[in-house]
């Protein structure tokens, strides 16, 4: 039986909504904490920290998003472990947005003049002092336009987990697309609302990148 | 100096007299395979004041930063306040502790208050209360003459400004010795002096001071040996009217010259 498009189905659209939010908050929130460590182990002075964190940060970036979560979903499952469509896109979203995020804020890390670590050095902080003092607090203004335009690039990220079946905009798309056979008016109402997550955030990093610029001049 | 000649050589160190506060023993350090120390040695008495002096490039900066060791030296030996320099972080933390630091640039940290940068290392290295890191700080900024500037950001001030609050920063640990490193260099002209002026008034109530600075008025007014250095090496160190009417290397003379020519 074809369906055609109405309220209904525009409904079940939007209601899907959610779970890409829903998804993209955890995938952040996860990815962000470990990212921290991340951002950490990669301007470490012990060199093995260092080297394990660029080789994380080389992997997730220089594989599909797609095959990292084929590969935590698959490989749960061969592993003994019985994991859910959720946890597996949950997962693989974390560790991926990690890498990304820990690159992004390595880099915010290094911003941070060589001279402020010394100042701070030299009135006897140690490490976890100088980082939560003097270091962080600085970098931290210089990464959130590049940490909420990364956000942009993590909702849109979310769409693949449509293909390990979790149940999200993507996937309700499609969804509603085998029971309409109206592909072209279906993905356009689909992108349109993955636009209206992400344009508000993109004008908000772009502001926020004027005003630090602004400052910092 | 008789004292430096007779530790050539040798790896025993001499008995230490009760009023040295940082001696260097053979101290030297590479950067790849550049040296930029060689071999020195040098020791600083309680209430000493060394101005030392040196084309750019000579180490004079190096030897005072191996000093709390921002930079690490290969080898030798470094001795602050009883304290070997070794390895281990516990002494480097004590010797930290003792030794206050002021730089080129202030490196105040900006996102702090003048006084939060004041209170930040009695509080989170000292771990003293609130109440009593709040009442040094204020104590240090009025000794440089800035108290009403403690609620400020230091983008806020002046530079000369700024570098008296470094100053009044350092001063709040309360340290044995004080380390400058070009502290007027980084300054307009006008502003010399109030950062020179507080330095002096620091002298005068007898502080250890080591200073790398070109300003060689303060050098004669204020120090009680000045130290020339050259491609890594002390080259001469004599009292300042020695020095400046009486430089014994050739390497000295010309660099007075340059310096005190224009």
């Amino acid at each position: 039986m074809i369906r055609s498009f109405g309220y209904n189905e525009f409904l079940f659209l939007l209601s899907a909504v959610q779970w890409t939010l829903a998804l993209s908050a955890i995938a952040f929130l996860g990815g962000a904490t470990v990212g921290l460590f991340v951002a950490l182990g990669r301007t470490s002075t012990i060199k093995p920290v260092r080297l394990a964190t660029t080789g994380y940060i080389q992997i997730f970036q220089g594989t599909p998003l797609l095959m990292q979560l084929f590969l935590v979903f698959f490989g749960a499952t061969v592993l003994g472990f019985d994991i859910n469509p959720w946890a597996a896109a949950a997962l693989g979203l974390t560790l991926n947005a990690s890498a990304f995020l820990g690159e992004i804020w390595r880099g915010c890390i290094q911003a941070v003049p060589r001279g402020q670590w010394e100042a701070g050095s030299a009135l006897g902080l140690r490490y976890p002092g100088l980082m939560r003092y003097v270091v962080l607090p600085q970098a931290v203004k210089i990464a959130v336009p590049p940490t909420v335009g990364y956000l942009v690039q993590l909702i849109k990220g979310t769409s693949l987990a449509a293909i390990i079946g979790f149940t999200e905009l993507t996937r309700a798309g499609q969804i509603v697309n085998n029971a309409t056979f109206q592909p072209f008016l279906v993905f356009s109402i689909v992108a349109a609302l993955y636009f209206l997550m992400c344009w508000p955030l993109s004008l908000l990093s772009a502001r926020l990148e004027q005003r630090y610029a602004a400052r910092s001049r | 100096m008789a004292l430096a000649d007779d530790l050539k050589g040798t790896t025993v160190p001499r008995p230490m007299e009760k009023d040295v506060i940082i001696r260097m023993e053979g101290v030297q350090k590479w950067y790849d395979s550049f040296q930029v120390l060689k071999n020195i040695d040098l020791d600083v008495h309680r209430g000493e004041r060394i101005v030392i002096c040196g084309p750019s490039g000579s180490g004079k900066s190096t030897l005072i930063r191996c000093i709390n060791q921002l930079e690490r030296h290969q080898e030798g030996r470094i001795t602050v306040n009883g304290v070997e320099l070794g390895a281990h972080h516990r002494q480097l933390d004590v010797v930290r502790r003792e030794v206050g630091m002021v730089f080129q640039q202030f490196n105040l940290f900006p996102h702090l208050t003048v006084l939060q940068n004041c209170m930040l290392a009695p509080l989170k290295v000292r771990g003293l209360p609130k109440a009593e890191a709040k009442a040094i700080a204020m104590k240090y900024l009025e000794r440089v003459r800035i108290p009403e500037q403690a609620d400020k950001y230091p983008g806020q001030l002046s530079g000369g400004q700024q570098q008296r609050v470094a100053i009044a920063r350092a001063l709040c640990m309360n340290p044995q010795v004080m380390l400058f490193d070009e502290p007027t260099s980084a300054l307009d002209p006008e502003m010399v002096k109030e950062v020179l002026d507080t330095m002096i008034s620091l002298a005068e109530d007898g502080m250890t001071m080591l200073c790398v600075t070109h300003e060689m008025g303060f050098a004669k007014s204020v120090a009680h040996r000045v130290i020339f250095m050259d491609r890594g090496e002390i080259v001469e160190q004599n009292t300042p009217e020695e020095f400046f009417t009486n430089p014994r290397s050739e390497r000295t003379r010309t660099f007075l010259g340059q310096i005190l020519s224009h």
